[in-house]
């Protein structure tokens, strides 16, 4: 549709026309800012908490497990250099004793949302899954934080 | 000749003065926007409704996706 207006404004004497084919959904799910009637804060990126800790695949998950628990989470999510998601520590790994490293008792590849998605969706999909949180990570991967559900639930109130 | 755009030229055009247009239906426009955009439904534009956009400025459109 965008490519067809573009000619059109082009064809009206208009010069310098810029054709944003990826559109609002690519400007959403990177986590910028959207205005109308269900703006930024109706959406999962506006309550997500951004201070969820993270940590290297080559981390010793002795190392970890003390910054994790000493900063009151029982969660952590393994980043690439660039911020990419590629795995998470969860609490059984947190408190138990193993001491290798965090790449080996890692979980791989946990299902993210993006900051788009609106807050009532991302709740019904964690009461129907059971899940108390959910990574929210922007449309290239990167870690934007975690929606907990608690927190959501309350903003919804 | 259309010049396609990323999200980070989008962003950078829009600190130059840009004008964004949004060519959805004005449901959609509503429902949620980037933001500062006009509306101009695609079925509707044409030079009157293309009126309020300044000709020595950018213009960028933009619709859902690349649908």
């Amino acid at each position: 549709m965008s490519p067809r207006a573009a000619s059109r404004l082009e064809e009206l004497g208009y010069t310098q026309v810029y054709d944003y084919t990826a559109g609002k959904a690519d400007w959403a799910s990177f986590g910028l800012p959207l205005e109308g009637d269900h703006d930024s804060g109706t959406r999962v990126g506006a309550h997500v908490r951004t201070d969820v800790p993270a940590c290297a695949p080559h981390d010793r998950l002795v190392d970890v497990r003390g910054r994790v628990l000493a900063a009151g989470w029982d969660t952590c999510f393994v980043t690439d250099e660039h911020g990419v998601v590629l795995g998470r520590l969860g609490r059984a790994v947190l408190t138990g004793d193993d001491n290798g490293s965090v790449e080996e008792a890692m979980s791989l590849g946990p299902s993210t949302v993006r900051p788009s998605l609106e807050l009532d969706k991302a709740v019904e999909r964690m009461r129907r899954q059971q899940l108390t949180t959910l990574p929210v990570t922007r449309s290239d991967g990167v870690l934007i934080g975690v929606l907990r559900r608690e927190d959501a639930e309350r903003a919804l109130e | 000749m259309l010049m396609p755009v990323d999200r980070e030229g989008v962003r950078s055009l829009l600190e130059q003065g840009a004008q964004l247009v949004e060519v959805l239906p004005a449901d959609e426009y509503e429902y949620e926007r980037l933001p500062g955009a006009l509306n101009i439904p695609l079925k509707t534009l044409d030079a009157e409704t293309a009126g309020p956009l300044d000709p020595g400025l950018p213009v960028i459109v933009y619709c859902y996706d690349q649908q």
